[in-house]
This record gives structure tokens, C-alpha cells and sequence, in this order.
């Protein structure tokens, strides 16, 4: 499922990850490090809701 | 204006902009604006971002009172929106820059906005520090502070920090600093900015001033780049205000929205006041085609009750009231209660429509509202009251509960 960011409107795709910040494609949200951020706005994981 | 030395070696090289109304196209700013942009005279010199395209030649001016363009070094480029770097292109020309330094988020963005091949562009992380000299500047990224490139810069040596547009205030003066202005007039455009251009970002606001405490960064001066400018006292001023702001407790007061065809939803917005009041909530009724749209985000910042009014129009509401709306979602307004009222012919679409919106907005709606078919009569006016007796329990019960 996908995940918005409530801060900035970031949407993460667990089908792209974010590689860029070391995230592998098919990554799930659940599944990301407790420490990764929004790549936008740097929000916590706390700030995402899944997209509805 | 000419260039105003602030602290020995820095400077005010900004912009003051005594016609500007329309702000960034969205907010007005009734008392008009400037762009501040700065100066540091060290070993090496450094331009803190610079100004609107269209005041270009009087940045250039200014600029020239102080140093050679060409002696320019380094260019920090705090933000990239126009207001701040509509000059930069400019001031690359007429500087030739040894490095130009942006946050890692203002380096993807610089690249859409301006022709940057062979820009001697440095990306600094937060935390990063570069030297000039005698001082040093550190930079703390503040993505979303309002938008993702913006950053702080600050120099530890003389506990100044350039803070982009956060804490900014949309207000043309002669003079420079926050201490040779009237408080009032100066907390009332320092609230219009933030609940028009940082609101949204109430939880980016709380985390950066919780980071500024955690860094102990020391602040003698906080240099915003619109408006006054900030030093001693008024350093932890503005702070505080930020943080109340950001924390957006609800106050014992609301604000009444509406539009109106024939007088039926205006006079029914007048009897919820009248029960607003019955409850010891302060009231402010504006007409939305009285009041400009970011007069209104202002008004609500400091009220914790927002009701709102239209008459039915083909089946929908009046459509001031839904651009208002759609402003007001996107400043996502914090821990408000609301409610809704509205007259119609023969079909009765206004209420549960404008009820839509408050609950997309995430206002907690109290009850289902009042509606009335053609003219309100005395009950209605009476249900009207009733209903703003219970809104402002609502919101009394809203404030014990956050208070
Ligand atoms: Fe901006
Ligand atoms: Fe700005
Ligand atoms: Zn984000």
C-alpha cells in the first residue's frame, strides 16, 4: 500500500522505495527503518497516513 | 534603501517593497513587504540570498554601497522561492562566486528554476559548517520551514541567524528592528504571515524550535528575510509566539463566515453569534466577499470556533465560500469545533455541503446545523441562537479538555 506524507504530500511507493536514501524497490512501509524519513520534508514515519 | 549595518561587519542589504499588496499571489499584505538579504564582511564576503527580479537594480545599488559585486565570494542561498532569489541569477553574473552554498533539497530544485551549468554550487547538510574567516556559518536545514530547500545559517561567533522566511512579517518600514516598531501592529502581521505561509507546517515550526533549543544555539539576533528584523529580547518574543502558534491551543472565540443572497443565511449567522456571545465567546462576523481570504486565515488563527454560512445556489453553496474552503484545507487549521447554517428555495444542499467541507478541513463538526427553506422566522432565528449556545460549549469543553 502506499503512504502519504501529511506534512509536505510526499507519496511513498513501495514499488520505487527510495533509493536514494538506501531503500530497495518493494520495500513495504511497515518495513522501512524506524529511522527513515520523508525524502521531501524529512517527517517521521509517525507523519504518513496510507493513501486513501 | 541604503545598506544598514546590523552587528560590525553584517549587514541589511534588502529590499523594501512599499507597494506590494498581492503576496505571491495567494495572500495580501496590506501594509506592503520587504525582501532582506544580507551581507557578511569577513575574510572572505558573503551574500545571503538576495531579492525580487524586479528590484534587482535597487539590490545591486545597495549592494555596491558596501562592497564591489565582484568582491562577493560566497553567495548562501537560504531559499530559492523568487522573492528571495529572483536576483540570483544576477548576482552570479555580476559576482562570479568562488562557491554558492544551498541545502541538499534547494540543489534539486535550483536546477529547475535557473540555468545553473557551471555554478560553482556546494551542497551543505544540516550540521554543516563553512568558514569566513574570522567567523563561521553553520547551516540547519528547515525543510518545509516552508518549503523543502529552506534552511537557517548561523553564525555561532556573533549569535546571528539568517532564518529564511520563517519568522518573516509582510510590513514596508523605514526602520530596520522589531524594537522601533509599534508591538501590536507588529504581532498582529507576524500572526498573518504565519497563519497564511507557515501554519500548514505547525509541526515542521514545533520540531525546528525544539532543535533550536536542543543546539543551544545562542540567538541575539534572528534575521528573517521579510519584515523586522529581530534582536535581543524580542529573540525569545518571537520564539514563544511561534511555539503558541504552532501549538494552536483553542481560544474562547470564532469566527463567522458567510455569504448571502437575499439576507436569510445573513441574518441567521448574526442569532448563532448572539448565542456564541450568551456563552462568553467573543465573535468576529465576516462577510467572504468583505474580507479577503487570508484576512480570514488570520482572524482564525486566534479563534477556536470557525461557523459558516451560505444559502443553497444550483444545488451547492456560493462559490466565495468553496475558494475559501479549498484555502483554508490547505493551511490545515488545528483544534478547531465548527458549525453550519444556511437558507434555500427548494432544495436544501447547503448545510450537509458546508458540514462536507468543515469535516475535510478536519474542523470537528457540532451537531447537524440550521436550515431554513426562503426566510428565517422567529424559531429559526431562536434555533440559530441555541446553536451557537451549543458550538460555544462545544468549545469551551474543547478548550478544558487541550487547555
Ligand atoms: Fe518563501
Ligand atoms: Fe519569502
Ligand atoms: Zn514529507
Amino acid at each position: 500500500m502506499k503512504y502519504v506524507c501529511n506534512i509536505c504530500g510526499y507519496v511513498y511507493d513501495p514499488a520505487a522505495g527510495d533509493p536514494d536514501n538506501g531503500v530497495k524497490p518493494g520495500t513495504q512501509f511497515k518495513d522501512l527503518p524506524d529511522d527513515w524519513v520523508c525524502p521531501v520534508c524529512g517527517a517521521e514515519k509517525s507523519e504518513f497516513s496510507p493513501e486513501s | 534603501m541604503k545598506p544598514v549595518e546590523l552587528k560590525k561587519d553584517i549587514y541589511w542589504v534588502g529590499i523594501v517593497d512599499w507597494n506590494c499588496r498581492d503576496f505571491h499571489g495567494y495572500s495580501l499584505s496590506p501594509m506592503g513587504t520587504t525582501y532582506n538579504a544580507f551581507l557578511v564582511k569577513d575574510e572572505k564576503i558573503a551574500l545571503v540570498d538576495t531579492a525580487k527580479a524586479d528590484h534587482a537594480g535597487e539590490f545591486f545599488c545597495a549592494l555596491s554601497h558596501l562592497v564591489k559585486p565582484e568582491d562577493v565570494d560566497y553567495l548562501i542561498v537560504n531559499h530559492l522561492e523568487p522573492d528571495h532569489s529572483g536576483a540570483l541569477v544576477e548576482a552570479v553574473q555580476r559576482c562570479k562566486p568562488e562557491k554558492i552554498f544551498c541545502s541538499p533539497m534547494g540543489a534539486r530544485s535550483l536546477a529547475g528554476l535557473y540555468q545553473t551549468k557551471d555554478w560553482p554550487i556546494e551542497v551543505i547538510k544540516s550540521g554543516g559548517s563553512i568558514s569566513l574567516g574570522k567567523r563561521s556559518v553553520t547551516f540547519l536545514e528547515t525543510r518545509m520551514l516552508h518549503w523543502p530547500d529552506s534552511m537557517f545559517s548561523y553564525i555561532p561567533e556573533d549569535k546571528v541567524v539568517f532564518s529564511s522566511d520563517a519568522f518573516g512579517q509582510n510590513w514596508a518600514t523605514s526602520e530596520r528592528f522589531a524594537d522601533q516598531v509599534g508591538r501590536e501592529t507588529l504581532d498582529r502581521v507576524l500572526s498573518e504571515y504565519f497563519a497564511n505561509i507557515v501554519q500548514p507546517y505547525s509541526p515542521v515550526v514545533l520540531k525546528t524550535l525544539d532543535k533550536i533549543a536542543e543546539l543551544k544555539l545562542e540567538l541575539d539576533m534572528i534575521l528573517p528575510d521579510h519584515g523586522l528584523l529581530l534582536r535581543g529580547e524580542d529573540c525569545a518574543w518571537v520564539l514563544k509566539r511561534y511555539r503558541e502558534m504552532a501549538e494552536a491551543k483553542p481560544k474562547p472565540r470564532a469566527v463567522l463566515v458567510y455569504d448571502t443572497m437575499w439576507q436569510s443565511t445573513e441574518q441567521m449567522i448574526h442569532a448563532v453569534s448572539d448565542g456564541l456571545k450568551d456563552e462568553g465567546i467573543e465573535t468576529r462576523i465576516m462577510h467572504v466577499k468583505a474580507n479577503h481570504h487570508s484576512a480570514i486565515m488570520t482572524e482564525l488563527l486566534d479563534s477556536g470556533a470557525l461557523v459558516v454560512g451560505s444559502p443553497t445556489h444550483n444545488n451547492g453553496i456560493l462559490p466565495y465560500m468553496a475558494g475559501l474552503f479549498q484555502y483554508m484545507k490547505g493551511l490545515k487549521p488545528l483544534n478547531k469545533v465548527g458549525g453550519a447554517v444556511g437558507s434555500f428555495g427548494w432544495s436544501g444542499e447547503c448545510v450537509p455541503a458546508l458540514n462536507e467541507w468543515l469535516e475535510k478541513i478536519g474542523i470537528e463538526v457540532v451537531g447537524s446545523g440550521v436550515k431554513q427553506q426562503w426566510r428565517p422566522t422567529h424559531d429559526t432565528l431562536k434555533a440559530c441562537v441555541a446553536y451557537g449556545r451549543e458550538i460555544g460549549a462545544a468549545l469551551k469543553a474543547k478548550i478544558a479538555a487541550l487547555g
